[in-house]
């Protein structure tokens, strides 16, 4: 009965979705139309029937009903209840009635909240939002219905891929879906703007909330993700440039982009085309990030169940919304008026030589991200690796974080790079403090030597912002600021720290035996048999000690799971204030023979964990200048109903 | 400074940003064409080896008894074969679960000086649903197995 | 002047579009080269490679090659209790066992007692099953998931590979192919 209830609640929130598109074409043809009235209020029920729908999915997986196939395929009696409801998410049609029920709350929300832009202009952006939205919606309901039933009832369920029964993945992906789903929000703005013509700043002012939201969640979902990629693929890496690690980053790009440029369309009314143009690429991101990731036209690391009808479906959604985007804009941009003039020296440059860069670096990922396909059309087969993305996005990323040093200090519309003069030195000082430091530490390696020298340099820079102000009166948003360029420069550190310094040991010990990584060294005390809920393992129990200290045990573990057969290698880490140290057991050495040596790997990672902090704080960074923004946006709200209350009792 | 003269700047700015995509696509291009890892089968290699030092990816059959673990109990040795040619590798590392003899492997490393192939990852996932895209084409591998079991 | 450079953005801002364009081109050769995955196994035509599996369930014998090449010709089925579309199949196999096909089956990384289990719930309608816990065969005969059925004729040649479940609509083509095979 539930599942029936949830396909009806998706059904009627699909009807209501074209209803909210019709009355606002209607609406937007003839002037004055009552169906203008309509829009607003069934945007906010089609979210709520969304919402309807996810909460009928999350029940039959909370109550393990197998008589849904996808409960069946997904999910298993035995699961822990976290992860029975993670379940909902953790596959292809739920994540899709997820992405539809955040994008129709989101849609609510717009149409409760939003009365800064002009009424046609909000009309079309839920006529926007009502068009994606009904693309998907048709895409669950006629390609992957979450509430199939399937007929005989299985007595038992199919489990969840064993490598995604972790808490870490467990939460990721919907942190990424939400991202993507702040994207298409943004997206209906430029979309609606687009229509009327209006682009300016009021537009800028409604869209940086959600592009903001979107933004920290991509941030937190990459973070997050690139800790999952590390701790359980056992490979000692945080970033690989697979497929699916790409498909996360290129939306985050744009995004970042489109956050600066929004900033400068809301405070000068400057690159207007421009801003609308990334928020068309921003949400294409996402939406190329789903198709590759979905479609398996890619080979990952990351096995993903694909299919490629699914491909074909989002393809062709992808086709719709972006081509249909960048028509509009090629039709409209050219009548979009041009916006205010700025300086060569001005805070206006920084923020558009930020943006290319940003472009910059999105076009080398994506160029390397589809390289494979393309040399794969004339008949050849490659991989692109590390060796490719490290050093040509540092082209890019390298003269966008120099700039990063000075940008935020620079005044609008027109400075003098003289009256910066201090700063700059500062930071060059810093920086080339730094690159002695990391030249002597760690000769040859080029990247993680430029990267330990940008990280104090660009830490330096980003709080000079501050100086010179009453810390108490600061505004949330440069809070915001200060810190996300702060983490910037903390995930630098961890990452040139971690590409520097690395020790890595491969050995094969007897039990008792030891063996040093770095500052540690590690006695091999015990292999022991384990058994968890749905797995058997081999459990190590390691002694690490650093420096002498007293020993810590630690305790790696190679499992095997049973539903489905699948080994898989549970790494143990150790995190200290300066570093981690990582440690996978493998094999026995010998292939059994020979007297039981075991395979360890081991690896001691210096300040590696700033990576993942500085992503936290990036994020942090993002919800503080959220807050201001939101709440500076509320208080001009509850200002301007009060005057409007005033007036009307006054009879005006 | 001074401010920008010129009436369009927009006409400026987007040639700018033009410039840089078309920069980076550039740049893209030429790095790709030397950095990409290119798939062999071990007959390719003999054939047409690529250069010594550069990455690669190896893929074909680990022939049937020709893996031997290396006193310091990390290193494995073993011959690659596709039916046609045969190609010995050397990894040292912790071996996938799927990695057995008999089987498919993909080797993404690099030919060293002598003629071996130097791995530093190996790939041998064949789940019930994951097949690297590469070992459709091994017919001839697959047709090896049967001669190696 | 002015008109001119009018004219060359109105042109470039169709850029975007026609790159665009080319991306999705890309993607779309993608997703029709992506169904060579499903190509049938480039051994349809060669004969079964040699392999001799043990039994995978008490009552049915083992699984060889040469089991194969007795001059009938026959459905071999790969499967897994732990597949959920081999469930589903199940009925479809016990109306071809039931019409006179001998149906062998291999096992593909499986317990025995779950396969007992799925045996006793959806019936047995192989003749023999064999057991391969590696997936060793499975990649030797070409198949890349389960369930998947392969007609092998009585020379022990694969001839026919139908990938993924049997659905009821199958059933006359795998009769078909049978028939073909028997010739």
């Amino acid at each position: 009965m539930i599942a029936e209830a949830g396909l009806a609640a998706l059904w009627l929130a699909a009807a209501l979705a074209l209803l909210q598109f019709g009355s606002g074409v209607a609406a937007l043809r003839g002037e004055g139309s009552p169906l203008a009235a309509l829009v607003r209020p069934v945007a906010v029920v089609q979210g709520a029937l969304a919402l309807l729908a996810f909460a009928a999915l999350l029940l039959v997986f909370a109550q393990t009903d197998l008589s849904v196939k996808l409960v069946a395929l997904n999910s298993h009696s035995a699961k822990p209840m976290m992860y029975k409801i993670a379940g909902a998410w953790g596959n292809h049609e739920g994540s899709m009635l997820l992405w539809v029920t955040v994008m129709g709350l989101a849609g609510s929300f717009v149409a409760l909240v939003e009365r800064r832009l002009p009424e046609r202009t909000m009309i079309a952006t839920l006529l926007g939002q009502a068009f994606v939205s009904l693309g998907f919606y048709a895409f669950l309901l006629f390609a992957s219905n979450p509430f199939e039933r399937l007929n005989p009832v299985p007595p038992e369920g199919q489990g969840l891929n064993p490598l995604l029964q972790d808490p870490g993945l467990a939460f990721h992906p919907p942190t990424l879906y939400l991202g993507y789903v702040g994207l298409s929000i943004a997206f209906s703005f430029a979309v609606g703007a687009l229509i009327t013509r209006e682009v300016g700043p009021a537009f800028a002012r409604a869209m940086r909330p959600w592009v903001l939201g979107a933004w920290i969640f991509l941030t937190l979902g990459i973070t997050a993700g690139s800790y999952w990629a590390y701790y359980e693929l056992g490979w000692g890496g945080w970033w690989f440039w697979d497929p699916v690690e790409n498909a996360s980053l290129m939306p985050w790009l744009a995004a970042t982009a489109l956050l600066h440029s929004c900033s400068v369309l809301a405070a000068r009314n400057a690159l207007r085309a421009w801003t609308v143009m990334l928020g068309v690429v921003a949400f294409s991101m996402s939406m190329v990030g789903t198709f590759l990731v979905r479609s398996g036209i890619l080979t990952s690391v990351h096995a993903f169940a694909v299919d490629p009808k699914r491909g074909t479906f989002i393809l062709a959604l992808l086709a719709i919304y972006i081509g249909g985007a960048l028509t509009l804009f090629a039709f409209r941009a050219a009548t979009v008026t041009e916006g205010e003039r700025f300086a060569v020296t001005s805070r206006e440059s920084a923020l558009v030589f930020n943006n290319v860069m940003l472009t910059g670096t999105l076009g080398i990922v994506l160029m390397g991200t589809l390289y494979p396909l393309v040399t794969e059309a004339f008949g050849e087969r490659v991989s692109v690796g590390p060796p490719y993305f490290n050093p040509m996005s540092a082209v890019f990323v390298v003269p966008m974080l120099l700039v990063l040093t000075v940008g935020p200090l620079l005044r609008w519309r027109r400075d003098q790079l003289a009256r910066v003069r201090l700063p700059m030195l500062i930071a060059a000082g810093v920086a080339l403090t730094g690159l002695a430091v990391a030249i002597s530490l760690a000769p040859g390696k080029v990247l993680p030597i430029i990267g330990l020298a940008l990280a104090p340099a660009v830490a330096v820079a980003s709080l000079l912002p501050l100086r010179g102000r009453k810390l108490r009166q600061v505004k949330l948003p440069l809070w915001g600021m200060v810190i996300a360029h702060f983490g910037i420069a903390v995930a630098l550190l961890g990452m040139a720290a971690e590409g520097a310094f690395t020790t890595e040991r491969l050995v094969a010990l007897r039990v008792g035996e030891s063996t040093p990584v770095g500052p540690w060294q590690i006695r091999l005390a015990r292999i022991e048999p384990v058994a968890g809920p749905n797995w058997t393992a081999l459990e190590a129990t390691l002694e690490a000690s650093y420096a002498g200290a007293a020993p810590i045990v630690t305790h790696p573990q190679a499992r095997m799971f049973w539903a489905p057969v699948q080994n898989t290698a549970e790494s143990a880490l150790l995190t200290r204030w300066n570093g981690q140290l990582y440690t996978v057991l493998g094999d026995k050495a010998d292939g059994g023979a020979n007297g039981g040596r075991w395979q360890l790997r081991l690896w001691w990672k210096p300040l590696v964990t700033l990576i993942w902090i500085g992503g936290a704080l990036i994020a942090l960074g993002g919800l503080l200048a959220l807050l201001g923004r939101v709440a500076s946006d509320l208080r001009r709200l509850v200002a301007s109903d009060k005057i409007a209350f005033r007036r009307q009792r006054q009879g005006r | 400074m001074t401010a920008i003269k010129a009436k369009h700047q927009r006409l400026i700015l987007a040639l700018i940003a033009l410039a840089a995509i078309l920069a980076a696509g550039a740049l893209a291009a030429w790095a790709l064409r030397s950095q990409a890892s290119y798939f062999y089968l071990p007959a390719d290699l003999k054939a047409n080896p690529p250069e010594v030092g550069r990455a690669v990816r190896l893929g074909g059959m680990v022939k049937a008894g020709s893996v031997a673990r290396a006193a310091d109990g990390v290193t494995v040795q073993f011959v690659v074969d596709d039916g046609k040619a045969e190609v010995p590798v050397r990894f040292k590392g912790i071996v996938p679960d799927l990695f057995k003899e008999g089987s498919g492997v993909v080797a993404e490393g690099r030919l060293d000086a002598g003629g071996q192939f130097v791995a530093d990852n190996l790939l041998a996932k064949h789940d019930e649903k994951y097949v690297p895209r590469e070992m459709k084409d091994m017919t001839a591998a697959r047709a090896a197995v049967r001669d190696t079991q | 002047m002015t008109e001119a450079s009018v004219k060359r953005r109105s042109w470039a801002l169709w850029l975007p579009l026609v790159v665009f364009g080319l991306f999705a081109a890309l993607f779309l050769w993608g997703l029709v080269r992506t169904k060579d995955d499903t190509v049938p196994s480039r051994l349809v035509g060669r004969p079964l490679p040699a392999f001799d599996l043990p039994a995978a369930t008490d009552g049915k014998p083992g699984l060889k090659h040469a089991d194969l090449a007795d001059g009938k010709p026959r459905l071999l089925n790969v499967f897994a209790s732990w597949c959920i579309p081999c469930a589903a199949e199940a009925p479809q196999l016990a109306r071809l066992a039931a019409a006179g096909v001998e149906v062998e089956g291999v096992a593909i990384r499986d317990h025995r007692e779950d396969l007992a289990a799925f045996l006793q719930r959806n019936g047995n309608p192989y003749h023999r099953i064999g057991a391969d816990d590696l997936g060793k065969l499975q990649i030797a005969i070409g198949s890349s998931g389960v369930p998947e059925t392969y007609v092998i004729d009585g020379k022990g040649v694969i001839r026919y590979q139908h990938i993924g479940d049997i659905t009821p609509d199958d059933v006359a083509l795998l009769q078909a192919k049978l028939k073909e095979a028997a010739l």
